[in-house]
């Protein structure tokens, strides 16, 4: 973790110099406040992402993935709210945008492409114009030209046959080539950043691969940095460079990708690496981590993980039900938040 | 979506053929003597005998359909027994009436209700959503001679003398009359014969366009006024809970969600990409509420004193006058299927997922 971004100033921040964050992300809180009570759907988050890096995010369904991605461009609907916390973008504080800025950033700068790709396209519209469609509200120009310019985009994420196919209608495309679509409306106007929120978990195994390389390869070509949203360490271990391993709305381990796997800290982590699937076979439950994550409307007090922990049984911890622990950083460059390494460096 | 139509047309001709079918057997299949019932006590046998001589009611039932789908193709709708006059005639003077009453109401239905909906679904669960569903189920539960005698009282006799008095009858004010546009534009036409042109002469705030006679507008849109709000209530509430509940879901769907994340602007969002999905199942409505207009026409025009179709078919069918009876149900069902095609035909404009089939 790095905290220049107080020096880098108001000026010249888009000209960031390349080592500082392109997004930094502190402490980031988003509750629900539903009739039933408040859904701390992201409750403590934080991390950065460089130009050009692949950021994993990784955690089971529901451990807040999507609202955390959705925070970041201010996407939460009502009743969810951001509390609190910093979501800076080139030095830029994007809670503090107007909505219009937040308007002008969502697509040009930071795009997202969904799990659903079928039904993240507008069923009512051609997929060439809803493709159109941002580059007329980022770039402008002449209609003819950004046609032209939509089908060299479908060229670009490997749809074959692009002048005929953007034409077509999103239910007239399969599940792989919607995923292409979504993605060259994402890279339509070079973001430097892109938001891939389970970009593959609706795929079937081979499309997910080439989508997954697409991915790279854009990633590679256009020096863009990636925000790579899953629940599978095994896509994780593939495409990122460096991971945040997040549980019931919390980040409990970020560390870059070999050295989480080589040795993940967090007891979370651990049962995570050792339910990857072997040989291609599906694992729907974490079946080594036994229970659920909790109920994020009324969290445990202590570390949210308690319930569910043995390493907390084996060592006789006592605090885990009582404080919650803090992100420390116990090796270089590998941060947990877990008693068993809090304890160690506080005795 | 050419295919699509000629597909839908192709349909409908069945359809018509059964509407025929059915309208010509409602007449066969009436209880009793048509002569009977239709003369009463007057009925001798002899006179009966020439009247079923006259009305082919002595040929074979197939003769007889042959016969009725050929006068009917060729315009005879026979004669009126009680208005002693050819029924086509009637048709000319009373159907423009409906057809423009029907028309104001669902576009006061439409207009007013579309928005409402919107509105209370954009901001659902606020004060203006609450108040909207509420008139809204208010609205639907009115009953339409209530609204009607209500409206006609308060606007018509209360309000008399003030600026917001409007026309409680009538399509116009005694002494105006707008010059049909086929006279005004020398075009020569026989009054006998002026079926279609009449037709549209009689629509009269149409006529009054096209011949521009404004002040003749304004005082047959005022005479409009109240009916239409009259008979547009029901539909109107119906149109904004539909809206309401469809945007409302709409708005929690995916592509909207990725409308937003492509730096779409929030009234594009809502105003092209979620209101086209949302309007669905709101152009189903629209084409169902036109049915249940008709049956509020008819109480509607009593009120208003309006003598469109409502009016002659409650006096047909009271009166047995069957004619009449037979060649209105007919043309009801035949701008039935005509106001069906022109649905579908909207909703697979706005949903290409349709247009396969
Ligand atoms: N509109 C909402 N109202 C209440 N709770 C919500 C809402 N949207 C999301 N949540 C909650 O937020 C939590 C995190 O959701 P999400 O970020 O989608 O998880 P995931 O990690 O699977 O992407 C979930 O437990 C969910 O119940
Ligand atoms: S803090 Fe305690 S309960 Fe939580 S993960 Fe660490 S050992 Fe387990
Ligand atoms: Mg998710």
């Amino acid at each position: 973790m790095t905290d220049k971004n107080d020096n880098n100033g108001t000026s010249s921040v888009m000209q960031a110099a390349d080592n500082s964050p392109l997004l930094q992300v502190s402490d980031l809180r988003t509750y629900f406040f539903t009739r039933e009570g408040t859904v701390k759907a992201v409750d403590g988050v934080s991390f950065t992402v460089r130009k050009g890096e692949v950021r994993g995010i990784v955690g089971e369904s529901g451990c807040g993935k999507s609202m955390t991605a959705m925070s970041i461009l201010r996407l939460i609907d009502k009743p969810g709210r951001i509390v609190s916390g910093e979501v800076l973008f080139k030095g830029q504080n994007l809670r503090k945008m107007s909505r219009r800025e937040m308007t002008a950033i969502r697509g040009k700068h930071i795009s997202v492409i969904f799990q659903e790709p079928r039904s993240s396209l507008n069923p009512v519209f051609k997929v060439g114009n809803q493709l159109v469609e941002v580059l007329r509200i980022h770039k402008g120009g002449k209609r003819k030209a950004q046609r032209e310019e939509a089908v060299e985009l479908l060229r670009e994420v490997g749809i074959p046959d692009p002048g005929r196919r953007i034409s077509n209608y999103p239910h007239e495309m399969s599940g792989g080539m919607a995923q292409r679509v979504m993605i060259a409306m994402g890279m339509a106007c070079a973001p430097d950043l892109l938001i891939a929120d389970e970009p593959t978990t609706a795929l079937d195994v081979t499309i997910q691969a080439q989508v997954l390389d697409l991915i790279r390869q854009l990633r590679d070509d256009h020096r863009m940095a990636v925000i790579l949203i899953t629940h599978d360490m095994g896509i994780v271990a593939e495409m990122a460079d460096i991971v945040t391993v997040m549980y019931a709305g919390a980040s409990v381990e970020e560390a870059e990708t070999e050295a989480l796997f080589e040795n993940p800290l967090h007891p979370y982590t651990q049962g995570l690496i050792a339910s990857i699937p072997v040989m291609g076979e599906v694992k729907e439950r974490l079946d080594v981590i036994p229970g659920t994550v909790p109920d994020l409307i009324d969290m445990p007090p202590g570390c949210r993980f308690a319930p569910r922990c043995r390493a907390r049984v084996e060592h006789g911890l006592t605090q885990c039900e009582i404080e919650e622990p803090h992100m420390i950083e116990a090796e270089p460059g590998h941060s947990v938040r877990c008693w068993l390494y809090e304890g160690e460096k506080t005795s | 979506m050419v295919s699509f139509l000629a597909r839908r047309l192709t349909l409908a001709i069945p359809v018509l053929l059964g509407i025929l079918f059915v309208t010509f057997a409602l007449s066969r299949l009436l209880p009793g003597d048509p002569c009977r019932s239709a003369l009463g006590e007057h009925a001798t046998d002899e006179i009966c005998d020439a009247f079923n001589e006259r009305y082919g009611l002595n040929d074979s039932i197939p003769e007889q359909f042959r016969i009725y789908i050929n006068d009917v193709l060729h315009g005879d709708l026979g004669d009126s027994i009680r208005f002693g006059r050819p029924v086509d005639e009637l048709m000319v003077e009373r159907l423009p009436v409906t057809v423009e009453l029907s028309f104001y109401a669902m576009l006061f239905a439409v207009l007013v209700g579309i928005p409402l909906g919107m509105v209370s679904a954009y901001y659902h669960n606020s004060a203006a959503d609450v108040g909207t569903m509420i008139g809204a189920n208010i609205g639907v539960s009115m009953p339409v001679f209530w609204l009607g005698l209500m409206l006609s009282y308060v606007f018509g006799v209360a309000l008399k003398d003030t600026p917001l008095w409007l026309p409680p009858s009538g399509r116009l004010t005694a002494g105006v009359s707008i010059q049909p546009f086929y006279e005004a534009w020398g075009w020569n036409v026989n009054p006998d014969t002026l079926t279609f042109s009449g037709f549209l002469a009689n629509i009269n705030t149409l006529n009054a366009v096209l011949v521009g006679d404004w002040a003749g507008l304004r005082d047959a849109l005022k005479h409009m006024i109240l009916p239409a709000i009259a008979l547009g209530t029901i539909p109107l509430a119906i149109i904004a809970r539909m809206t309401r509940s469809s945007l409302l879901e709409v708005l929690g769907m995916n592509y909207v969600r990725t409308a937003r994340a492509k730096g779409v602007r929030e009234s594009q969002v809502v105003l092209k990409h979620a209101f086209r999905n949302a309007m669905l199942p709101v152009v189903t409505i629209i084409g169902l509420s036109l049915g249940s207009l008709l049956s509020g026409a008819v109480l509607t025009e009593t009120i208003f004193g309006l003598s469109g179709v409502g009016r002659i078919l409650y006096d047909s069918i009271t009166g047995r006058d069957y004619t009449v009876v037979q060649a209105f149900t007919l043309i009801i069902a035949v701008i039935f299927v005509f106001i069906n095609l022109i649905v579908d035909t909207l909703y697979a404009y706005l949903d290409p997922r349709i247009r396969l089939e």
